[in-house]
Formats: structure tokens, C-alpha cells, sequence
């Protein structure tokens, strides 16, 4: 217990982080973007009457989400290149793997959310006359989508501390830098530290941000 | 199909036939058999109301009308046109989605627990069908949908949301929403029963001035009385088939059959 903390090292190269932080919020952006996107088709086609459709994103989900994000990255960045004719770079195999597990999440998500509307909201669009298509447009998405926010933010808050991963195929995010860092200077403990207190720095107001639309739902749903 | 034209009631010409011709219409849920062969032909501004125990298939048989429920065999005729193409054997037939969402139009359905959607206004839920099924403007829908909340006694109300109703209001705007697609036909499934008592009289008033008005309505119901003088002709249900049938003093006052009777028994033993 006689470490001698000394921040000096870390503070000095702060631009070395800085780099790290712009890699981790352009993979968090890409991620979040396709991985909220595809994942809200992925759940709508689960529940298609086309089996056709309904089967490939069942599979999709099912394997996403039974294997780790982890083999899913190193996979990606290592063995996809030997099957496909272009380059995978760092960022392209993290984005891949994390948003295309994601997506999977998010598409239970979006199932379950389409679940929990009242069977009587499509009996009355339908009962109007409203395609099975208009139906889930104009009234059960809506509603389902607000029941949904707590359970995306959540997914949102997974999905920025995913990026962490892309460290491994040395994606130039946070914790790579950090890494880069402590190797040089010989200072791990200050170093992850500091990447511990960014990290937190950035998603504590999130949280905080999720529970006010939290309340705020809750309420108007009263 | 009918989109653009004013009305959706029947074409010119087709007056003289009944507007609903079902023969033969039975449902079965699993191993259950809810309707077993029904038949029945409806006339233009007639009004039947669809007696029965819980359980006896009149929801069912409604819900059959607009296709909410696909019959398991039989063949429905609207207008004098059979809905659905021939299936494999002879009774049964096959439903194209699209054909199925023009007939709905035709038919208006009103539901036991209302099912307004709660993340529109009251105005917002009448001009719904008017703006997404019909294609209106917004103007022109919004117009027609506050004639519709005025007809039902709601217009202050047209710009809340559904929560902020009562049970009773909640109906009435269900109500005006059917009615803006100008069906020609109205289905009403139990639509006081989910109400508090008091808030009854409002729904069957408002049922009540659209049967003044001609139109062809039939009407599951508990309530004996209102269908004593609201309906034309009174259907009793039981185990899926229409066991007595004819003008309300008949089958209200003078019931033949036994489970009839003894339905109407059970509930005039708390009369006073």
C-alpha cells in the first residue's frame, strides 16, 4: 500500500486521451445509430406472418445474442477478412460487432414493446379500416416506442461502455489510449483511473437524463 | 375501393337485397366449436340486438362480421357480393387482407372497452380513419370529425386526451369514430358493459338517435330492456346457433325456447 500517486504523467498527455475520447464517441455514434435502427426492423420483422422474414431475424437475434461481443469483434477483425475481398479495419470490426448485438437487444426490446399494447388498440385500426401496415405505423409503434425510452437508454448506456472492447483489436478509443499511456509511463493505476472518472463523467448525467424521462413518462401516462 | 367517394353505404341499386347475407357461418377455436352453422340475412335499417349467456357465441358472431375473428367455415355476403374467394373444400373460404380492410370500412365496429387510442386527442381519434384510410386533408377531416364529436355530444371535449374522460365519454368518442367512416352497417359489442351504471343511459341514448336515423345496426347487449324497444328483431344465442328469432314482443314477452325462457327468468329475478 505504498503507491506513490503521481497524476503528473497522465495530465501531461491528455491529448493522447483526447484522441482516445473522439475514437470512442465516433464508435459510440455509428453503434448506437445502427445498432437502435436495425434493431427496431429486426423486431418488427420477428413478428412478420412471413416466415420468410421472421426466421432470418430470429436467427440474427438468437445468435447475437448467444454469443459475446467480444468473440464477435475479434472475429470480425480477424477472420472476416480471410472470407471477404476488402480490409476490416479496427473501427469497422468493433462497429460490426457491437452494433449488430445491439441490434439484437434492441429488437427484444422493440418486441416486447409491440407485445404490450392492448390487442383492442389493433382491433380498433383494423376496425377502421387500417392495413395491417398503417396500424402498426400510426398506433401501436407510438405507443409502444414511449413504453420502450427507459429500456433504449439503457441500451444506450451499454452500447458507450461496449466501445471499451475495441481496445482489443486496438481501435484508437479511451481505453486503448490508456493503455498506450501506462505502457509508456510505467503509471496503470493513474492511468485507468483517470479513464475510470471520464467514463463516469460522461454517463452520470445520461443516467440521470434517463430517470427525469423516466418521471416525466410515468406521469404523463397518469 | 370506395376511398374518395362520400359514403360508404351501399351502392345504388343494391337496395332491394338484404345488406348481410350469412349462411352457414360457424367458428372454432381449437377443439371449440363457438358458432355452429349460423345463418341469417340482415335488411337495410334494420335493428338487432343479439341476445345470449356469456358464452353462447354472440360476440363471436359479431366479431365475425367484420372479420376481427376469420369464420371457420361460411360465406358472408355484403351488399349481395360474397366476401373472400373459395377455399379448399366447399364451406370453407380464403380472405385476402386487402378485401378484408375494405369491407371494415363498410362495417363499424364499437368495442366493449372502448379501445380509443390514447396517444391521440379526441378529435385526433375520430379524424384517424378519416386521414390515414381515406386520405383526407386535415382540414376537411377535422371538420367532419367535429360534426361527428357535436352528433355525440362531445365537441367541448375534442381537444383532451381519451384519459382525461369518463367511461361513458370514452364510448361516445369510440362511437363518433365508426361513424366518421360512414359505414353502412354498425356492430355494437357490449357497449355498455364495461360502464359504470349511471353512465349507461348517455351510450344507449346516442345508440338509440342512430337507429332514428335508419341506420342498420346490430347490437350485443345485456341490456333487455333497451333492446326491448330499440330493436326490430331480437336474435337469441345459444351453444353457437340462433335457437329463437323474431320482433321484440315475441321473443322478449313470449320466448318458446326453454333456454330463452329461462335466460329471461334469471334476469327479471331482481326486477322491482
Amino acid at each position: 500500500m505504498n503507491h506513490n500517486w503521481d497524476f503528473a504523467t497522465v495530465f501531461a498527455n491528455l491529448d493522447v486521451l483526447w484522441v482516445g475520447a473522439i475514437g470512442t464517441l465516433q464508435l459510440f455514434a455509428i453503434c448506437a445509430i445502427v445498432g437502435l435502427a436495425l434493431g427496431l426492423f429486426i423486431g418488427l420483422w420477428r413478428q412478420s406472418a412471413n416466415w420468410l422474414v421472421r426466421l432470418p431475424a430470429t436467427a440474427f437475434v438468437e445468435f447475437f445474442r448467444n454469443t459475446p461481443v467480444l468473440v464477435q469483434i475479434l472475429w470480425f477483425y480477424f477472420a472476416l477478412p480471410i472470407l471477404s475481398p476488402f480490409e476490416i479495419s479496427p473501427l469497422l470490426a468493433a462497429a460490426l460487432g457491437i452494433s449488430l448485438n445491439s441490434a439484437a437487444f434492441t429488437g427484444e426490446i422493440v418486441r416486447g414493446g409491440i407485445l404490450s399494447i392492448d390487442r383492442g388498440q389493433w382491433e380498433a385500426a383494423r376496425a377502421i379500416g387500417m392495413t395491417p401496415g398503417a396500424a402498426m405505423r400510426r398506433i401501436v409503434l407510438p405507443q409502444a416506442l414511449r413504453r420502450m425510452i427507459p429500456a433504449l437508454t439503457n441500451r444506450l448506456i451499454e452500447i458507450f461502455k461496449m466501445t471499451t472492447l475495441a481496445s482489443t483489436v486496438a481501435y484508437a478509443e479511451l481505453l486503448q489510449q490508456g493503455k498506450l499511456l501506462s505502457s509508456l509511463h510505467f503509471n496503470p493505476i493513474e492511468t485507468y483511473t483517470v479513464i475510470g472518472v471520464i467514463f463516469f463523467l460522461a454517463l452520470f448525467p445520461l443516467v440521470q437524463l434517463t430517470y427525469l424521462i423516466e418521471r416525466r413518462l410515468a406521469r404523463a401516462d397518469a | 375501393m370506395n376511398n374518395g367517394t362520400p359514403s360508404n353505404a351501399a351502392p345504388a341499386g343494391a337496395a332491394a337485397g338484404p345488406v348481410l347475407d350469412i349462411t352457414g357461418l360457424s367458428k372454432r377455436f381449437g377443439a371449440h366449436e363457438v358458432l355452429r352453422g349460423i345463418d341469417l340475412e340482415i335488411a337495410r335499417g334494420e335493428r338487432i340486438a343479439i341476445l345470449g349467456a356469456s358464452g353462447s357465441g354472440k360476440s363471436t358472431l359479431l366479431r365475425c362480421l367484420n372479420f376481427m375473428e376469420t369464420p371457420t367455415t361460411g360465406r358472408i355476403r355484403l351488399d349481395g357480393v360474397a366476401i373472400g374467394k373459395a377455399g379448399n373444400s366447399e364451406t370453407e373460404r380464403r380472405y385476402d387482407e386487402r378485401e378484408l380492410t375494405a369491407v371494415r370500412q363498410r362495417i363499424g365496429m364499437v368495442f366493449q372497452q372502448f379501445n380509443l387510442f390514447p396517444h391521440m386527442t379526441v378529435v385526433g381519434n375520430v379524424m384517424e380513419g378519416l386521414r390515414t384510410v381515406l386520405g383526407q386533408p386535415a382540414g376537411k377531416a377535422r371538420e367532419r370529425a367535429l360534426a361527428e364529436l357535436e352528433r355525440v355530444g362531445l365537441s367541448e371535449k375534442a381537444g383532451q386526451y381519451p384519459a382525461r374522460l369518463s367511461g361513458g365519454q370514452k364510448q361516445r368518442v369510440a362511437i363518433a369514430r365508426a361513424l366518421a367512416m360512414d359505414p353502412g352497417i354498425l356492430l355494437f359489442d357490449e357497449p355498455t358493459s364495461a360502464l359504470d351504471p349511471e353512465l349507461v343511459g348517455e351510450v344507449l341514448r346516442v345508440i338509440r338517435s342512430l337507429g332514428d336515423e335508419g341506420r342498420t345496426i346490430l347490437l350485443v347487449t345485456h341490456e333487455i330492456g333497451f333492446a326491448f324497444h330499440f330493436a326490430t328483431r331480437v336474435l337469441f344465442l345459444a351453444d353457437g346457433r340462433i335457437v329463437e328469432s323474431g320482433p321484440p314482443e315475441q321473443v322478449l314477452r313470449h320466448p318458446q325456447d326453454p333456454r330463452t325462457q329461462s335466460f329471461l327468468a334469471g334476469h327479471r329475478e331482481f326486477h322491482f
